[in-house]
């Protein structure tokens, strides 16, 4: 809500006018809940000043200008070139000197047409930011001084506006006088709201009629009818407001009719009687696919839940609280008046207006909540300031209020326990305080006991209970004089034990050179396929773009992506993992999202991801087997495994498949491995017990052995420890030979075993056994030992 | 004699000197002093020697020639070796800046810095660390947070909904905040309650410079008995200057949230005296506590939330937020 300072110190009874410091204001409504978002200083255009027509001059080879002299009081003719028409020698007006910034961002230069310069620009009223004329240049009254700001001569001083955010829950102040009320109060000054005359009757004259056929929508629609009405334009301080407060002056009535809205937060509709048929109003509901053309131009299509104005002859002329028909528009002609001051049930208002994309200045108020019972103030204010530029502006008598089920009551009040504040808001208040925080903003007290009554003011619709009244206390008290203390926990901060092995899982993989990323778990349609995983996902029923409609299944899409991304930024061989939720699609009230792990080793083979996974499994106490006949779908199929721990399958670790690459167009090879953490995290694994150190000496033992390709290393692995026994404290695999001399399907696994006894020195007829039955264990999986 | 031994020790300590290698002194070691050695020579002709003074004088010339020679050994020894490893030193030289780049550790995300140094302050504060799941029931994301069926700020969540077979349509949401971990840590646990829940979110957003669709919150709860808006402004107080420093601030000031009354803003004073907006807060509205199975009367608490995202953005003055989810080594490597 933009709020002009000199306006809004109308309502404020401060001795100093709000501009006078802007820091101080500015927080006293941040510390009401209404902060400042934007300051602007706003008045006349700098560098535009009064001058005088001396002469004027048409030249021969321009038809649609003519050359102008003027004097801005120094007795010096500066030339200009002009496109208006609409003065004579010896108007005054006003003349943008060189360098003047315009409001719409031009800066005045001496560039002129045919060669000759101009010396300034003379200025219309919308170039001012002063309305809407740009029918001709702004004609000053003539006993204007030269020289001076035009400014000073049409009144627009140096003014301030601060733009407040308004909270949802306070449609109040979205209106200057909602925001006054408040702030009078917290500077204990006094609140001055305008007092309008009650309307003086006129003897006969045009009715109008109301048939509320939706009173549960429309709670009160009151009708009034205004003749004697002359279109002019506004005042120039009421146009000024206006304009500061981002409107743009249109003419009389609609001018005032927005400015009473800006006031009194009351949105209000001023329709041309002439063009409403059979003189009167019918509330209802839209019928589906009824079509109104809107004051925008735009032809809506309406739903039975929209809630249209019609005339009496049951043609629609408004969207209800939202905007007025392009029909029954106020013409430059327009010489009576229907106003309509109504009041709308919120959340309808609310669901029409997104449902039609339509907002309004009134749609804004009525959907958070207008005052149902400022009408009558409304209207009043309406007839004093329209009356200012219609001497002969009359209301005919017989206006309508009729009201419907949706009006709230006008009285409305809440029990409040005084104990129930303090404890809440940690104060220490007693009821005799109460009235001095709340009476001045329409919360009265009534009571001095435990449990006070307190009214509800009706243009604080958000306000309904206890609980809400001791947020107004707190306001008003102020949340700064609330002391600052720290609760006695009885219960003590710590991280569980899945949240500390994440950290240790993600340092283990920082230490080991993985970096981690965070990709967007939304994917296209066929990103899962395209990954080589099913293709069965949970989708977004309202997503922004199609290319971010799945929910992700697995990580390993997104780091595929961003593999892309670093190779073709000349960044190859990135290594990336991340921990984040997948999403897969089966489970009951909600899908069974889980936490997993995606590694994704760019330019590295299936080795460097068991790498990864062995370094976890060991430091993080977590076994599985790495089950190489079960390839997990979209990784190498020769070169890729699934992680089993008992019979859960809880990972995959290997390659991505060759088609799975092209498809991300990535070029190297990608080890991958990836684990579910339900399976890592949630259990800790008991500390290791230490086991004792040999003092004795060790020896070396290095063994190669010939073994078929089908027969996985692990089981020679496995049989060497089970052949060595308890002398072998270390098992090593140094070297990896296929080739010549070996034959077909065959290798050479060359292992260093280091033993070693606990009690006492190795002998050599220790070591000849441990070989002899190394050799025993291992030939059952035909290896032959090479000498 | 006694010339002869004196002749014998000045030739040893000549040659001695003479020496140029480690392996020379050994050599000379070997001859000089060992059995058959020049000074063991002269030894065996003490014993024809005239007198016993004549004998122990010649004996107490030989003893010293060969401590002599022995000394000039070992510091000839010890010269050369001094020599041979600065020599050896010398030639090892290495230029240290001449660093050949090669795999080093691998970097945090921004994120997960800021989050986990979040987590810590608010351990430090005597806090537990809540977690919940992201795609949520509506009833969890909304109806419970006092946002019930229609309720005009739901509109200001954007929210995404998912189109999941095990709930009514519409029923499914991305969680809008973190606040639905507030609702399922008191059902699950009942009070008294001090948790933070950091946690990924979503909304409907169009990407730009400050904004993601995805991003992150850490919310806080805390239930006890005799909680007060006066606790609220002490616990912001503590994190600020845990978090940002001693010489930081905070502040409160009125603000509305649907789930919180009275609701607030807080913002954390700079040491420049500048404000910086932070996030939300306020007292646990009844309605919320009574939708996660807590008497009211018994028991108040309140709650504070606010983006994680935008705390790294503004520790690293990282000019678009977008840049921090792209996955580009280049960026992660600078943190």
């Amino acid at each position: 809500m933009k709020l002009l300072l000199s306006w809004l110190d109308e309502y404020v009874g401060a001795e100093a006018p709000l501009a006078t410091d802007i820091d101080a204001l500015s927080d006293t409504l941040a510390m009401l809940g209404l902060p400042v978002e934007d300051v602007i200083r706003t008045g006349a255009v700098a560098g535009v000043v009064t001058a005088r027509v001396v002469r004027t001059e048409q030249h021969p080879d321009a038809a649609k200008v003519q050359r102008v002299w003027v004097d801005a009081g120094d007795g010096h003719q500066r030339h200009v070139w002009c496109g208006a028409f609409n003065f004579r020698s010896g108007d005054v007006v006003p003349l943008a000197t060189l360098g003047t910034e315009m409001p719409d961002g031009r800066t005045i230069t001496r560039r002129g047409i045919l060669g000759i310069d101009s010396d300034g620009m003379l200025c219309s009223a919308r170039e001012l930011g002063l309305g809407d004329d740009h029918s001709g240049i702004l004609v000053l009254p003539e006993d204007s001084p030269l020289g001076v700001p035009y400014g000073d001569v049409v009144g627009l001083h140096a003014d301030v506006i601060v733009d407040v955010d308004v909270t949802r829950n306070r449609p109040d102040c979205l209106s200057y006088v909602g925001v006054a009320r408040d702030l009078a109060a917290k500077l204990g000054v006094a609140f001055t709201p305008p007092r309008p005359p009650v309307p003086v009757l006129a003897i006969g004259g045009p009715l109008t009629t109301v048939d509320l056929v939706a009173g549960d929508r429309c709670g009160r629609f009151t009708s009034s009818v205004l003749s004697g009405v002359v279109i002019a334009p506004s005042a120039t301080w009421m146009a000024a407001r206006l304009t500061a407060a981002g409107m743009r002056p249109i003419n009389n009535v609609v001018d005032v009719s927005n400015y009473v809205m800006l006031e009194l937060g009351q949105p209000n509709h001023a329709y041309d009687l002439a063009t409403l048929g059979g003189s009167g109003f019918r509330v209802r509901l839209a019928r589906d696919g009824e079509r109104l053309t809107t004051l925008d131009d735009v032809e809506r299509v309406l739903t039975v839940d929209d809630l249209l104005i019609c005339d009496a002859t049951d043609a629609p002329i408004g969207l209800g609280g939202i905007m007025g028909g392009a029909d029954t528009e106020i013409s430059d002609t327009t010489t009576t008046v229907a106003l309509e001051v109504a009041w709308f049930a919120p959340m309808a208002i609310g669901r029409s207006v997104s449902r039609l994309g339509l907002r309004s200045e009134a749609s804004a108020r009525y959907e958070r909540g207008v005052d149902p019972y400022v009408a009558d103030t409304a209207i009043a204010r309406f007839v004093e300031l329209l009356g200012e530029t219609c001497p002969d502006l009359r209301v005919v008598p017989g206006a309508v209020d009729a009201r419907g089920s949706g009006l709230p009551p006008q009285q409305r009040s809440s029990a409040v326990r005084v104990a129930q504040i303090n404890r809440i808001l940690g104060t220490t208040l007693s009821a005799s305080d109460l009235p001095a925080l709340l009476d001045p903003i329409g919360f009265t007290v009534s009571g001095t006991g435990d449990v006070v009554e307190v009214a509800l003011p009706s243009w604080r619709p958000d306000s309904t209970e206890e609980i809400d009244v001791v947020e107004e206390v707190g306001r008003h008290y102020g949340y700064d004089r609330i002391g600052k203390a720290m609760p006695t926990s009885t219960l003590h901060g710590r991280l569980s034990v899945p949240q500390q092995r994440r950290r240790q899982l993600r340092a283990i993989l920082l230490g080991l050179g993985v970096t981690e990323a965070m990709p967007n778990p939304f994917l296209a349609p066929d990103t899962l396929v395209k990954a080589g995983l099913p293709g069965d996902a949970l989708r977004i029923t309202n997503p922004l773009v199609a290319e971010e409609s799945v929910l992700r299944t697995s990580l390993r899409p997104g780091l595929l992506r961003a593999i892309a991304f670093n190779e073709s930024h000349r960044r190859p061989g990135v290594a990336l993992f991340e921990i984040g939720h997948v999403y897969p699609p089966a489970g009951g009230e909600l899908p069974d999202e889980y936490e997993a792990l995606g590694v994704v080793l760019a330019g590295h083979e299936a080795p460097a991801a068991v790498a990864v996974w062995r370094e976890i499994a060991t430091a993080m106490g977590v076994g599985a087997r790495i089950d190489q006949g079960r390839v997990p779908p979209g990784l190498h199929a020769t070169r890729s495994a699934t992680l089993v721990a008992g019979r859960d399958a809880i990972g995959a670790v290997g390659e991505a498949a060759p088609e799975v690459l092209d498809a991300f167009d990535i070029t190297e090879r990608v080890a991958i491995l990836e684990l579910d953490l339900r399976a890592v995290l949630e259990r800790e694994p008991k500390p290791a017990a230490w086991k004792p150190t040999s003092r004795h000496p060790s020896s070396d033992l290095d063994l190669a052995f010939v073994l078929a390709d089908d027969v996985p290393a692990e089981k020679l692995d496995k049989a060497i420890r089970q052949g060595a026994g308890a002398l072998l404290v270390d098992l090593v695999l140094f070297d990896v030979y296929r080739g010549a001399g070996l034959g077909d399907g065959r290798r050479s696994l060359a292992y260093r075993l280091r033993l070693q006894a606990a009690d006492r020195n190795l002998t050599e007829g220790d070591i000849a056994d441990v070989r002899a039955k190394v050799t025993a264990a291992t030939s059952r999986l035909g290896a032959e030992l090479r000498s | 004699m006694i010339d002869d031994i004196r002749a014998a020790r000045d030739a040893a300590l000549e040659r001695i000197a003479a020496a140029t290698t480690i392996d020379d002194v050994a050599t000379l070691d070997a001859q000089l002093l060992g059995k058959r050695g020049d000074l063991a020579q002269l030894k065996t002709r003490l014993g024809a020697l005239a007198t016993v003074d004549e004998r122990k004088a010649a004996g107490r010339q030989l003893n010293d020639a060969t401590s002599a020679a022995a000394a000039a050994l070992a510091d000839r020894r010890a010269a050369l070796g001094a020599a041979e490893r600065a020599r050896r030193v010398e030639a090892e030289r290495l230029d240290l800046t001449e660093y050949v780049a090669r795999a080093g550790r691998g970097r945090p995300h921004l994120v997960t810095q800021a989050w986990e140094r979040l987590e810590d302050v608010f351990v430090g504060l005597g806090f537990q660390v809540a977690e919940g799941p992201e795609i949520e029931t509506d009833w969890h994301n909304f109806e419970a947070l006092n946002m019930g069926e229609g309720h005009p700020a739901r509109s200001d969540f954007d929210t995404l909904f998912v189109d999941h077979a095990g709930a009514e349509p519409g029923r499914t949401v991305l969680r809008t905040h973190t606040s639905p971990v507030q609702i399922r840590t008191m059902l699950a646990s009942g009070p008294p309650i001090y948790v933070i829940a950091p946690g990924r979110v979503f909304r409907r957003d169009t990407p730009d410079s400050t904004h993601m669709p995805v991003f992150h919150q850490i919310e806080g709860l805390v239930v006890d008995r005799g909680i007060t808006l006066a606790h609220l402004a002490g616990t912001i107080e503590a994190f600020t200057k845990a978090f940002f420093g001693s010489e930081f601030s905070s502040r409160l000031r009125p603000s509305y949230f649907p789930f919180t009354e009275p609701s607030g803003e807080f913002d954390i004073r700079t040491p420049k005296g500048t404000w910086l907006e932070l996030g939300g807060c306020g007292m646990v509205h009844p309605n919320v506590l009574r939708a996660g199975g807590i008497d009211p009367e018994e028991w108040s608490g309140f709650a504070f939330g606010f983006g994680i995202d935008r705390m790294a953005k503004e520790r690293h003055a990282v000019d678009d937020i977008r840049d921090m989810f792209t996955g580009d080594i280049r960026f992660a490597e600078q943190f």
